[in-house]
């Protein structure tokens, strides 16, 4: 390939750092809240931070509930269930849809597809009323079961269609092959084609995941106990309409991203793809 | 390995596919007989069927109408996970994330055979494929050839009543082809497992096969030996289709010189001892080896198109007023483009076909 231009080269650069910095200047300016002194935010648009204190984080992992349990790691605790139980209940009900409906076909295929389009279309907002008579109704308002079910119907429409696409991608021929050599659809299904879609199931795992852990509007509606906050929950309460703490609310922020960058590190070698080289001719 | 023998025969299997809105079938009313210990060829230009007879015969596809039975019992409704059929695909479609030894114990493992036997199984298959230091690579550490050999290590360690292969060889290069094709030869020979193969490679089709069958459009064509096909072809196409060179074909009528039946063509009149109708137009087929720049037969004048040297021998195209004429002739043989000579037909070498039905007279 012929290198290109010089000047296009910085050009690129150039635009690259500028982008880099419009969305980075925000999570910056969160970063430099949390390790900086003091409830409010300062005045300066400086991105440093003059002074640097762990204070906050002191704050935030030292605080403690009515029951003297530790604030942080009980609501991190129903994050973590909370979004652990979306991405099984979310990717095991998928990975078989999605097979189901890139493999085989059926009266409904088509609508079930398109349904699920669709209600991709619906701003979460708006299901929020239909969805708190529906829990209420089914008495599983504030609590865990209730959650999950909504986390993962919202996140099963998208993770379907991306595990299918990843399933149509895949050569029929080693299904077939499969097939021939004696196994049912169910072992086809489990030992050849999923363990094949890794790369699919990983993102679909990582979007339910992060479907979960990073959503506010629908805990905080649903859940009313504090006991059962989830972590965005617990961090949008320290910014209240008379008191803020903005450090405790910066240093939430960051800690409960973590591990979801985390998580994006260790299943970024998945989102590459590559595992069906040399399955087919080539 | 015991020989597993088993007949496997087709009953009347067409097939049509939905989308087809001109209605053609891609298969229609095929009777095959396939006798046990056999290797059969299907053979035949792209579309003509043969893979959709395969399929069918594999249980992967469901034929329109008609029944497929082995040894005497009828499959036609049993899933192909139930034949024990093993099947080689074009693509060998081994199993990207299993190592070698998986990808070969993957159906003694669906069959829950003891753990020994597996090992046992595997190696000796893979010692016999010459693959044996590559059971722990995946697929993708492997060359062409040797994805190749796994392939049909993964079908010949189950020993399965019927062997397809589905153009096994066609993604490998002309050298790799041909030992592959001995080594299938040498696996055939040695287990006597039915087997059909399929192939658009008229060689693969007469080194491989006990019997040849010809497909084209859907239709059967012949079904032989190698031989059969090649000394008698039952049409034209089948004529043409077998050798290289192809076979000539010249127009011709019959007609009476002194008593004596002729076959007259532009430039041409050559003895023949047909018995039919006098006036009747027919297609004269005659291969490259039985024109010669010398001898006995009947002279026919022409002059060299182009010449093209094989080494042990030169292929001439000879443009006559009979139509154009390929030559076989020895390599010594100074013929250039551009010279005017005269060509003989040997007329113990035609073969003579009905110019509107083009079937074999």
């Amino acid at each position: 390939m012929k290198r290109p231009r010089l000047y296009l080269q910085l050009l690129t650069y150039a635009a690259l750092v500028v982008a880099a910095a419009v969305v980075l200047y925000p999570v910056l300016l969160v970063v430099k809240k949390a390790f900086e002194p003091g409830r409010q935010f300062a005045l300066s648009a400086s991105p440093i931070p003059t002074t640097l204190t762990t204070e906050h984080f002191a704050d935030l992992f030292g605080a403690r509930g009515g029951h003297g349990e530790l604030l942080f790691l009980h609501h991190a605790w129903n994050s973590l269930v909370a979004a652990i139980l979306t991405t099984i209940v979310g990717v095991s009900l998928s990975c078989t849809a999605a097979y189901a409906l890139s493999r085989m076909r059926f009266p409904g295929h088509k609508a079930g597809l398109i349904t699920f389009l669709v209600v991709q279309m619906f701003p979460a907002t708006l299901l929020i009323m239909p969805l708190y008579v529906l829990l209420d109704r089914l008495g599983l308002l504030n609590s865990m079961v209730g959650l999950v079910l909504v986390y993962a119907t919202t996140a099963i429409p998208f993770c379907v269609w991306t595990l299918k696409g990843y399933f149509d991608s895949l050569p029929r021929e080693l299904e077939e092959a499969a097939r021939m050599d004696g196994a049912g659809a169910w072992q086809t299904f489990w030992r050849v084609m999923l363990p094949l879609a890794r790369p699919g199931i990983a993102v679909t795992a990582l979007f339910s995941f992060m479907t979960a852990w990073n959503e506010f509007i629908m805990a905080s509606t649903f859940l009313t106990d504090d006991s059962r906050y989830t972590l965005p929950v617990l961090i949008q309460s320290s910014v209240g309409q008379y008191s803020s703490d903005w450090g405790f609310f910066a240093a939430g922020a960051i800690v409960t991203s973590l591990p979801v960058m985390a998580l994006f590190y260790v299943l970024q070698k998945f989102l590459v793809g590559g595992l069906t080289a040399g399955s087919v001719k080539g | 390995m015991l020989p597993v023998m088993c007949e496997v025969r087709l009953v009347g299997i067409s097939k049509r596919y939905d989308g087809d809105k001109a209605g053609r079938a891609a298969l229609a009313a095929l009777d095959l007989a396939i006798a046990p210990g056999q290797m059969v060829v299907l053979v035949g230009p792209s579309g003509c069927g043969k893979s959709t007879t395969l399929r069918i015969v594999a249980g992967l596809e469901d034929p329109s109408t008609g029944q497929v039975l082995v040894d005497g019992r009828d499959v036609t409704q049993t899933p192909p996970a139930l034949r024990d059929i093993a099947m080689v695909f074009q693509s060998y479609a081994l199993y990207p994330h299993m190592t070698v030894f998986e990808n070969l114990a993957f159906a003694l493992r669906i069959r829950k055979l003891p753990e020994a036997e597996i090992i046992q199984r595997v190696e000796d298959v893979a010692r016999s494929l010459g693959i044996h230091e590559y059971l722990a690579r995946r697929p993708k550490a492997l060359s062409g050839g040797q994805r190749q050999r796994v392939a049909i290590g993964r079908a010949v360690v189950r020993q399965p009543k019927v062997f397809l292969f589905d153009e096994p060889l066609s993604n490998l290069d002309a050298k790799l082809r041909g030992d592959m094709r001995r080594e299938i030869a040498r696996i055939h020979r040695a287990s006597r497992t039915t087997s059909l193969y399929v192939t658009h490679d008229q060689v693969e089709a007469m080194t491989l096969a006990d019997q040849i069958v010809v497909l084209k459009d859907g239709l059967l064509q012949q079904v032989g030996t190698p031989l059969d096909i090649y000394d008698a072809p039952a049409n034209r196409f089948v004529a043409g289709f077998f050798g290289t060179p192809a076979m000539n074909f010249l127009r011709a009528e019959v007609a009476d010189e002194g008593g004596q039946r002729t076959l007259r063509g532009a430039g041409f009149a050559l003895p023949s001892s047909t018995t039919s109708a006098m006036n009747k137009d027919v297609i004269i087929g005659i291969r490259p080896e039985g024109v010669a720049l010398s001898g006995a037969g009947v002279p026919v004048a022409g002059e060299v198109n182009l010449r093209e040297v094989l080494g042990a021998e030169v292929v001439l195209h000879v443009a006559s007023a009979a139509g154009e004429l390929t030559v076989r002739a020895d390599a010594k043989a100074d013929a250039r483009p551009g010279d005017q000579v005269m060509v003989y037909l040997d007329p113990r070498a035609v073969h003579l076909f009905d110019a509107r039905s083009e079937a074999r007279l």
